[in-house]
């Protein structure tokens, strides 16, 4: 482990960010640098061959540039301005509900979100005080444990299965991937890590355990899931009630290995804050999402609600590597106000027989701007490969924007590859034969919206489906008239 | 006979898109009445029921609606929809993804709730869904298809009557409910229209031809050309103008 005290000594600038002595805040000054990585490396304890590869990372991503292919447009990120450790929460908790945005206790009120639980979301309470002392978490991992699964942070996972970690991490997405995941793959926080062993099946959703810590595992994530030899395991992602972050920088990144015969299907419900109906604030969510079909009849579904975010800049990928595995990607994206999108998926089929399923459905509303941008490869080896891709996009109003950009290469004359694309509005026709039947404007549209999202929607587990149903109307609200 | 007023339309003028096509309008229907209009195309048939449910678009610049002695004018189309107008519609559009059933719930509850009724569970719902198509000869199973996605001309006028059937409306307008449709489509739709006369309902029947009047026997037929009513009779007024079509009302252009 590091020297700490010597480490930041060598630096030679040893007062000049004031955290060795105050720790209290339990955050970083602002900016980037070589001492700030020691600093999280070392709060954290970790080991040094981690130590070591935040710090390659960092040097990597040093000569790196921020991407601008993305039909995206926003402030220039000045990533020296930035607090790299425990960023969140640094205002005072509220100390009851009476003290929380009414607006935002309203939207809890329309989720149906249970009392207690609102309490979590809103930061009045401590997660133990609500779920008491045998915690909800300690519940879940003894029975996990049972069957052998490991369900932790990537913090407890490096300390308590550094093995799997070291062979795993960075072994789907590396640090030289991107811009964004080379930051994250340097100054990442915490995240999630699963392993599901040979032949198991995973007895539950993981989802109540993570809803509930999820909550703070701040701007850099980090996501590892591995689904062993004929294992299967869903997890869900997000919370269906609004975060309202103060982070402007997201930078996350998942990876997924899928073994022989696993399955692993990952459903996000992403809903940060979408700044103001101006454009004003709202969290910059750049994403690196991957998972490795390494094994043969390997599957790996995606299934993605994107209501939040100022800036949303997303593809889930599935590289199929396994002869037979096959990758799938639902996903619906819907952006009001200001809001921008740039978001799709990649499928890589490098093993015979690989199938791919691409379903997306994109809803511009107010001014806000959306992208499809998806890519599907063939490699020469990839004999028999089979994709259906199909972009739909709805407009809702007319100073909104919608756009679809597939890439194909194809590089295997044996590949079955469809594309189908339709942009629709929400015709005055349908609204009118809504409304005369005694339904809402604003009923109307969520019932044309959800009809619309329907085919993906139901790859959702079903209390998140419904959920997600109704953000998507909370999300729609001012969007007529 | 005891009459109580339903629909009061008072020299009522109206346009779309800066042209008037309504011109001084004048109809009252009471209590369980059937009126039919007839004209000739481009007379402003559908400008009429447009305006009777209001669309956006179709703005009226003189004149009175009243709908049980309420100002229909000064209320949003579903409000008019949920006070008891309903409009057979002559090309009822597609909302594709969307169940019929669960359009159909929205509506039945949006009206029920404004009515201070309590709303139907889904269970209670689909009975009376079920119920209603059996009265009318429907089969109620169109509901699980999407809303009017994929039906023939015949079925999405059968959903338009098993919606008026469902709904209840105290006003029922019937646009050009004989369009696109062959005779055996045309019967079963009339008949589930006619099992709707209890005479209290009312009925504002709009057509260009007198075939569908065979089958939906109106108590009053007004002749409607040039943006109002040129002549009012019985039944036989159709008949009339069967045979000698609708030159005499229509000035030379």
């Amino acid at each position: 482990m590091a020297d700490k005290p010597q480490i930041i000594d060598e630096s030679g600038d040893k007062y000049k960010y004031g955290f060795v002595t105050d720790i209290k805040a339990d955050t970083a000054p602002r900016g980037l640098n070589e001492d700030i990585i020691r600093l999280i490396s070392q709060k954290k304890g970790e080991p040094e061959w981690l130590l070591e590869r935040r710090l390659k990372a960092f040097e990597f991503w040093k000569t790196m540039t921020e991407p601008s292919w993305a039909k995206l447009v926003y402030d220039k990120i000045d990533y020296q301005n930035l607090s790299y450790y425990s960023a969140p929460r640094q205002k005072a908790a509220p100390k009851s509900l009476d003290e929380v945005d009414p607006e935002l206790l309203e939207t809890y009120e329309k989720l149906g979100i249970p009392l207690k639980e609102q309490e979590v979301l809103a930061g009045v309470v401590a997660v133990d005080a609500v779920f008491d002392s045998v915690s909800v978490a300690t519940t879940y991992r003894a029975k996990l444990a049972e069957k052998g699964i490991i369900f932790c942070s990537i913090s407890e996972a490096v300390k308590e299965h550094p093995e799997l970690v070291q062979k795993y991490l960075g072994s789907v997405v590396p640090y030289t991937d991107n811009f964004f995941a080379c930051l994250n793959s340097a100054v990442f926080s915490d995240g999630s890590f699963v392993y599901i062993p040979k032949g198991t099946r995973c007895p539950m959703e993981l989802s109540t355990y993570f809803r509930i810590n999820a909550k703070n595992t701040g701007q850099f994530e980090r996501t590892l899931i591995i689904a062993d030899d004929d294992s299967y395991v869903s997890y869900l992602e997000g919370c269906t009630a609004p975060q309202r972050d103060e982070n402007q920088l997201h930078a996350a990144i998942v990876e997924i290995v899928v073994l022989n015969n696993a399955e692993v299907k990952y459903s996000t419900v992403q809903n940060w804050y979408p700044g103001d109906k101006d454009g004003k604030g709202g969290v910059y969510n750049f994403v690196t999402k991957r998972a490795a079909c390494r094994g043969i009849n390997a599957k790996v579904s995606w299934t993605q609600v994107e209501t939040g975010s100022a800036v949303t800049w997303k593809y889930p990928s599935c590289v199929l590597q396994g002869d037979n595995s096959s990758g799938e990607f639902y996903s619906v994206a819907l952006t009001n106000n200001r809001q921008q999108a740039d978001t799709g998926t990649k499928m890589i089929h490098i093993g015979r027989n690989t199938t791919s399923k691409i379903i997306s459905k994109g809803i511009s509303a107010g001014c806000s701007n959306q992208t499809y941008r998806g890519l599907v490869k063939v490699a020469p080896g990839a004999s028999g490969v089979r994709n259906y891709s199909q972009c739909d996009s709805l407009l809702i109003g007319d100073t909104c924007g919608s756009h679809t950009v597939p890439y194909i290469e194809n590089r295997n004359k044996t590949a079955v590859i469809e594309h189908e694309a339709t942009t629709s509005k929400i015709s005055d026709e349908q609204l009118f034969y809504c409304r005369q039947r005694g339904i809402g404007e604003e009923e109307a549209v969520s019932l044309i919206v959800n009809g619309f999202c329907k085919e993906v929607m139901q790859h959702l587990p079903m209390e998140f489906a419904i959920e997600a149903a109704k953000l998507i109307n909370i999300s729609l609200e001012g969007s007529v008239g | 006979m005891n009459k109580t007023p339903l629909l009061e339309i008072e020299d009522l003028h109206a346009r779309v898109c800066d042209k008037e096509i309504i011109k001084g309008f004048s109809l009252t229907i009471n209590e369980g009445e059937v009126h039919a209009i007839m004209g000739p195309n481009g007379a402003g048939k559908s400008t009429l029921s447009y305006v009777l449910c209001g669309k956006p678009g179709y703005e009226v610049t003189a004149g009175s609606i009243r709908f049980r002695g309420k100002n229909l004018l000064s209320m949003s189309p579903e409000e008019r929809a949920r006070e008891g107008v309903f409009l057979c519609m002559q090309y009822p559009v597609e909302i594709p993804g969307v169940p019929t059933a669960t359009f159909l719930k929205h509506a039945v509850n949006a009206i029920r709730q404004h009515h201070c009724l309590p709303e139907l569970d889904t269970m209670e719902f689909l009975k009376m869904v079920r119920e209603e198509g059996k009265k009318l000869g429907i089969d109620a199973e169109m509901i699980k298809r999407p809303v009017n996605v994929g039906f023939s001309g015949g079925e999405k006028k059968r959903l338009e009557t098993l919606q008026m059937s469902i709904l209840k409306p105290a006003l029922s307008i019937l646009d050009e409910a004989d369009s696109g449709l062959d005779i055996d489509a045309l019967k079963v739709v009339a008949e589930g229209v006619n099992a709707l006369r209890d005479g209290r309902r009312s009925m504002l029947v709009i057509t260009h031809y007198q075939r569908l009047l065979n089958y939906i026997v109106p108590d009053f037929v007004h002749v409607f050309a040039e943006g109002h009513i040129v002549k009012s009779g019985d039944k036989n007024l159709a008949l009339e103008l069967e045979e000698k079509g609708y030159a005499e009302f229509v000035r030379e252009k």
